[in-house]
């Protein structure tokens, strides 16, 4: 697998998707190849940093209209 | 003056590859099956459980508060009108995410018409080639403030094409597996990671600019 291949298989590796004889084809690449290693590394941080694992919450003011619609909704029903 | 976005957290270095989603627990399925028998408690309850994320989706489709707060609100009423036709093939909250992203994606399609469009194919793999390749050192987001570091991911998404921005928020940020993300966006399982490629590789490439070793604080 040459550079270019890693490339389009980033996607796929860090998911785990790619297939064993193609992850192994490009885990050999990443051994010697310096620069693909480095965007394999900095693309899964990529995708690390903009996960959010954690509780966000809303700003008061858009949950209290958020709430106030809904029950003017759910009143509407139950007329 | 744009609102602070403040809703893209970023996680800790020493946290593992992501895990799948946690986010809809297990009570989930008696919530729902109480809110189609009329309890509107337990719709309310469905919506305090995933209103911040539900917004926190919304935000970062649309990029604009006005907008992301309309399409949340939207989806919210939506599915509490539409609860009955849920079959429950899927969880509910993928259900939500997927009613939530195309209220967003309607109100990007009306403020953007000209620069947004999922249909058009990618071709050439010109833009897979790196840029900007350069060492960030161990921990780079360790550098910046928590609140830094909001800033900086807020201002690397907003530049991100709409087209690649949607399909990175509900592969990466709210964790919907391919084949869902195509189903809500109506695209093929190849054009979702097809886009999400792109987005990845070019978000790496906007993130070099802070992450490079030397720039931080």
């Amino acid at each position: 697998m040459n550079c270019k291949g890693v490339i389009r298989e980033i996607s796929d590796y860090l998911d785990g998707e790619l297939e064993l004889p193609v992850r192994q084809e490009l885990e050999r690449h990443l051994e010697h190849c310096v620069d693909c290693k480095m965007v394999v590394d900095q693309t899964r941080l990529t995708v690390d940093v903009f996960c959010d694992s954690k509780t966000v919450e809303l700003p008061a003011d858009v949950k209290f209209r958020l709430h106030d619609a809904l029950h003017r909704r759910l009143q509407e029903k139950s007329n | 003056m744009r609102p602070p976005i403040g809703l893209l957290m970023p996680l800790s270095a020493t946290n593992p590859h992501r895990l799948p989603s946690s986010v809809a627990r297990d009570d989930e399925h008696l919530l729902v099956a109480a809110a189609k028998r009329g309890d509107t408690h337990a719709f309310e309850e469905l919506v305090n459980r995933y209103e911040a994320k539900i917004f926190r989706l919304t935000m970062n489709i649309t990029r604009n508060r006005e907008d992301a707060e309309d399409a949340m609100q939207d989806a919210f009423l939506k599915s509490y009108a539409h609860l009955k036709e849920f079959q429950e093939d899927s969880r509910f909250y993928t259900w939500l995410v997927r009613i939530a992203a195309n209220e967003a994606l309607m109100r990007l399609r009306k403020r953007r018409p000209n620069q947004f469009s999922l249909d058009e194919p990618i071709e050439g793999e010109e833009d897979l080639v790196p840029r900007e390749l350069e060492d960030w050192g161990p921990s780079p987001e360790q550098r910046f403030a928590q609140s830094e570091m909001h800033e900086i991911l807020s201002q690397v998404i907003d530049k991100l094409e709409p087209d690649f921005r949607v399909v990175f928020v509900l592969r990466d940020v709210e964790e919907l597996s391919t084949e869902e993300t195509a189903k809500a966006l109506g695209i093929s399982i190849p054009a979702v990671k097809s886009r999400l490629l792109r987005a990845r590789l070019k978000l790496r490439e906007k993130l070099n600019r802070y992450f490079r070793q030397g720039v931080a604080n």
